[in-house]
């Protein structure tokens, strides 16, 4: 008989951190400058340099660590973490080893299957190494090149419990870890550009084993569909060994995006006995409770938080909140809107499609674009007074996009009203039906569909400006 | 007392090649340094909290505001080997 | 008197009557460097430019030392002048930046002779480390200067500069000053910026003066001690002007003789010098009375866990990537690590690399570095509750004069020289060493002083009153 396996999934997440100066120097954390630009004596690691840790890079585990629902250290300390690497500029990375800033939070997760709360082991602050380029290609290499720019860039490691049971699990994870570190407003989370890194472990158990399994360590994921496609191969592959009576060998493995498979590092690496031991040249760190109190006083409210008021205050389907709170900006305008035009789901609606459209095509984010809330507002409450008919909204819309120009102006400039004056309508529909005998007798004959042509005629003489309901009306009545 | 292959192994970690007449003199000498050290298991150290400062501080923090670089020209000057403007090392081999 | 024998104070009398110039200073002492250099050999490098330029930017300055030729242990970064810490890895390195201590100097108007010679990486008692060359004594060239800031120690006992910055880790400061008949002072932990010191092991290390006589000691603390926001663990405190405490006065000060320190089997020349400075110290008018601490031997066995572990850690960065020596074997990037740090690195700091990494590695850890950690709160709270009562501890600085040159061997052996020394960094607590006599071959003899933290002003009252009593320091060696 087959054995039914559990998947067991804990994931590490490496952030960095937005702020002004790296995090043990005053030198700059900008994105983008020339090869080591960005560096100083102390973040080369120069003979005889020391650091001193910026206040920010604390406020702002903090403020991670009270978000994932941690208990913040009252004594908190940093470790070197001893071991050679060309991109390491001390040989040693300054890390937090048994006392981290944060331990023992949580966070809740919604996936198709339910709703799990995840445990958040620790938050604890280090700094970034340097940045290789291999010259050559990866097997005939000639040599590294190192810019240290992103060396001492300031970030937090969040450790997840094993308590993820499916990628998809690891995936919803990482997206509402994710979500809540933009609302935090502590790190530009961008996969891509390496700004937020994923470790996984995944082990697999048979069901109701309380013992983990032996786990692999995969690295190497880009981007939040690689986690979960590296964790599904990964799965299936431990899977394939335990069903043949085969071992499971606890190992780092490399998720290879282009082969979509995962492949062993073993003895690719040295032994780890990283000698972790306090580091001499940093304080201690004593977080007050009143310290820990102002941070509180700055959180926002949180996506998860957002999402359940969403639904409770505005009546929206799950769905909706789950899209609108995805983006904090998103929220926001959402919200704001809602001062202009009361009607909540309208609001979602529009969002949802013309905006979203609008955003994919021009690449752009919320906060880049030229739509505010008192726009939008006022363009749907246009909408609602049938001062311009829905379709025309959408041609406003876009120009207000385009531009950022207020819905009025341009209804006014591009004469865009509705036709609403039924003797004006009336003069309209009555030419078309004299010049459309066909189109009149099918409706006559109870082809009702025609109605529809003529109505398409009357929208196409008005340049879509007629009152669609009326002419509608008018057509029905006069035809008949 | 120490090993030979706790030498090789710590040598291996701290990243330096020993000839093996070193290995034989280190495995001697920081042995017998190691049993003086062993000096400090006579007393008792119970309940004693260990120290790593001594003078008691707390707290040392900056303002999170950015300044200057130093001028790469004088990062990369003493650099062994260097490629516009980048520190230039060794080809990282499979088995590092 | 030759200008080269004077102290600080006594020149600057002299500038400011306007009997002599400071060109005319720096010139006496290259002269004199000229003259003994060759026989002492107290510098790695010596920085004649850099000194002109000083001099030339000296005229509107006012500063303490301004004209006071001065030298720099090699581990104390001057940028743009080679800073090799005494080690082939270093050998061409120049720092692009000061450490807090040379703009301290420079902007009190101090002139940079040269840089001081050292054991490698402030790692030995002799300064026979050294990748350069040996240092000799002063006082009898067959004899070693003692270590690591024995070129600090020569060039001033050898009148090559008026005063030096050396540091000082496990002792090194106060036992070549005791061994060359100077005077060294090791600050609180905390006092002096450890910015660009080439760091040996940060818990521990400190930069003091070492100077001829005990004003010019004071005169040095003024200028080095601060707050320093790049040192973390820099004090944030008000720093006392250190020549308040220049008074003939010790009556009613407390002094306690740790029993556990004088029961060491050690020289009986040095032993009784020492003994009867502080019989004269009694005389005039200090309480002296026997005291308990834990035995030395383990403060030193504590000491040979933590030096090394944090050295192991602070010495790591040397690997041929971003400065400093790198290897021709660089085939790949751990052949070129590995032989860098073989080629690079000299015995005795590879023995302390090896002997820190085993300290700190997997399994060991709390046998080794934790222990010492332990052992190191006994000692401190040892010293802390003895100051609750006593004021001053005294001591030998060393069990021993200076020995010769190439005669000790044994590492162990050559540890035991800084036995009374390194309780004092253990517990972070300030200590002097003064003269205190000559030993039946003309070697100096040195006598230790320490307070409680930040007791500074106490511990340069006693040494100013015993070296007034003495009388003895304005002895100069003759070459």
């Amino acid at each position: 008989m087959a054995t039914n396996y559990e998947t067991v999934i804990g994931l590490e997440v490496h952030l960095q951190l937005s702020t002004e100066s790296k995090i043990f120097c005053g030198c700059s954390t900008s994105f983008g400058a020339d090869p080591n630009e960005n560096t100083c004596p102390v973040c080369v690691g120069l003979p005889g340099t020391l650091p001193v840790l910026n206040k920010k890079v604390v406020d702002y585990a903090i403020m991670a660590g009270l978000a994932l629902n941690c208990e913040i250290a009252e004594y908190s300390k940093f470790d070197r973490k001893n071991y050679f690497y060309p991109d390491l500029p001390k040989a040693y990375q300054i890390s937090q080893y048994d006392l981290p800033v944060a331990q023992d939070g949580q966070i809740e997760i919604e996936t198709e299957e339910g709703i799990f709360n995840i445990g958040v082991t620790r938050v604890h602050l280090e700094e970034d190494a340097g940045k290789l380029i291999h010259e050559g290609t990866i097997d005939k290499s000639t040599g590294s090149l190192i810019d240290y720019n992103r060396g001492g860039i300031p970030l937090i490691e969040i450790v997840s419990e094993p308590d993820m049971r499916s990628p998809a699990q690891a995936r919803a994870y990482l997206t509402e870890l994710k979500k809540t570190m933009e609302y935090l407003d502590i790190s530009d989370c961008n996969m891509e550009e390496g700004s937020l890194r994923c470790d996984a472990n995944v082990s697999l158990r048979p069901v109701g084993q309380k013992e983990l399994g032996v786990k692999a360590e995969l690295k190497n994921m880009n981007s939040f569909s690689s986690v979960e496609k590296g964790l599904e191969y990964e799965v299936a592959r431990q899977k394939k060994l335990l069903d043949n009576n085969k071992e499971v060998v606890q190992e780092t493995r490399t998720w290879d995006e282009k082969l979509n498979k995962t492949i062993s590092m073993r003895g690719k690496e040295e032994a780890h006995d990283y000698r972790y031991f306090p580091e001499p040249d940093l304080v201690p760190l004593e977080i007050s409770r009143e310290w820990v109190a102002e941070i509180n006083e700055t959180l926002p409210e949180l996506p998860r938080e957002k999402y359940k008021r969403f639904i409770s205050e505005f009546s929206l389907p799950a769905y909706d909140a789950g899209v609108l709170t995805g983006d904090k900006e998103m929220a926001l305008l959402f919200e704001e809107t809602i001062s202009y035009f009361n009607d909540p789901k309208t609001i979602s609606n529009w969002i949802m499609s013309e905006y979203l459209r609008l955003l994919n095509e021009s690449e752009l984010t919320v906060s880049a674009s030229k739509i505010d809330a008192e726009g939008l507002g006022t363009m749907l409450k246009m909408v609602d007074d049938g001062v311009i008919s829905g379709k025309i909204a959408k041609t406003v819309f876009e120009k207000m996009f385009e531009t950022g120009d207020r819905p009025a102006a341009i209804v006014e400039e591009e004469g865009l009203k509705q036709i609403s004056d039924s003797d004006k309508l009336a003069e309209i529909v009555n030419r078309i039906i004299a010049d459309n005998p066909d189109a009149v007798e099918d409706i006559q004959a109870g082809k009702d569909r025609a109605i529809g042509y003529l109505v398409g005629q009357v929208m196409k003489e008005t340049r879509g400006k007629a009152n669609p309901g009326m002419v509608n009306k008018m057509l029905r009545e006069k035809v008949k | 007392m120490i090993s030979r292959k706790d030498v090789e192994y710590v040598a291996n970690l701290a990243h330096l090649k020993l000839a093996e007449k070193e290995k034989e003199e280190y495995t001697e000498q920081i042995g017998s340094i190691i049993d003086y050290v062993d000096k400090l298991k006579e007393l008792d150290t119970e309940n004693v909290t260990p120290t790593a400062y001594t003078v008691p501080m707390k707290n040392v923090l900056r303002d999170d505001k950015a300044r200057e670089s130093l001028n790469r020209k004088k990062t990369l000057a003493n650099a062994p080997d260097k490629k516009n403007g980048l520190f230039k090392a060794p080809r990282i081999m499979s088995d590092n | 008197m030759e200008i080269y024998e004077m102290t600080i104070h006594q020149i600057r009398k002299l500038i400011e009557k306007g009997d002599i110039t400071a060109q005319e200073v720096t010139e006496a002492y290259y002269n004199r460097i000229d003259n003994v250099e060759s026989d002492v050999k107290s510098f790695i490098s010596l920085t004649r430019e850099k000194a002109e330029a000083q001099l030339d930017n000296l005229s509107d300055k006012k500063g303490i030392l301004a004209g006071m030729p001065v030298g720099l242990k090699d581990n104390i970064s001057t940028e743009g002048i080679l800073t090799t810490c005494g080690s082939k890895m270093l050998e061409d390195y120049c720092p692009p930046y000061n450490a807090t201590v040379t703009n301290k100097l420079q902007d009190a108007g101090a002139i940079f002779l040269g840089k001081t010679n050292m054991d490698e990486f402030a790692m030995g008692s002799s300064t026979e480390n050294s990748f350069f060359h040996n240092t000799h004594n002063p006082w009898d060239l067959d004899y070693a200067p003692g270590g690591s800031s024995g070129g600090s120690a020569a060039a001033v006992a050898a009148g090559e500069v008026v005063a030096a910055l050396g540091s000082d880790t496990g002792g090194s400061i106060r036992q070549p000053a005791s061994y060359c008949g100077v005077v060294g002072f090791k600050p609180t932990y905390g006092s002096v910026s450890r910015y660009g010191l080439v760091a040996f092991a940060s818990s521990l290390d400190q930069i003091g003066p070492i100077t001829k006589d005990v004003t010019d000691s004071a005169i040095m603390m003024n200028v080095i001690t601060g707050h320093d926001p790049h040192d973390s663990t820099s004090v944030n405190q008000d720093y006392p002007d250190y020549t308040d405490f220049l008074k003939e006065d010790v009556k009613g000060m407390k002094i306690g003789l740790p029993a556990e320190y004088f029961d060491i089997d050690f020289d009986n020349e040095v032993k009784e010098s020492v003994l009867a400075a502080v019989k004269k110290l009694e005389d005039a008018g200090a309480e002296v009375e026997e005291v308990h601490l834990t035995g030395a031997e383990y403060a030193l066995a504590a000491y040979y866990v933590i030096a090394p572990a944090e050295a192991s850690s602070n010495l790591a960065r040397y690997d041929g990537v971003r400065y400093g020596y790198r290897s021709e074997k660089d085939d790949d990037i751990k052949n070129m690590f590995t032989h860098t740090r073989h080629e690079g690195f000299g015995p005795e700091v590879k023995r302390r690399i090896m002997l820190g990494t085993y300290a700190l590695s997997s399994g060991y850890y709390d046998a080794f570095y934790l222990k010492a950690q332990k052992v190191r709160t006994i000692i401190k709270e040892d010293f802390d509750n003895l100051f609750k009562d006593y004021d001053l501890i005294i001591s030998p600085t060393a069990p021993t004069t200076a020995f010769k040159l190439g005669e000790k061997k044994d590492p162990l052996e050559m540890y035991h020289a800084d036995i009374f020394t390194v309780p004092v960094n253990i517990a972070g607590v300030p200590a002097i060493s003064i003269p205190a006599g000559f030993d039946s071959k003309g070697l100096p003899i040195g006598l230790q002083m320490i307070g409680p933290h930040f007791g500074e002003g106490k511990i340069l009252q006693a040494a100013y009153t015993l070296e007034k009593i003495l009388d003895i320091n304005k002895k100069r060696v003759k070459l």
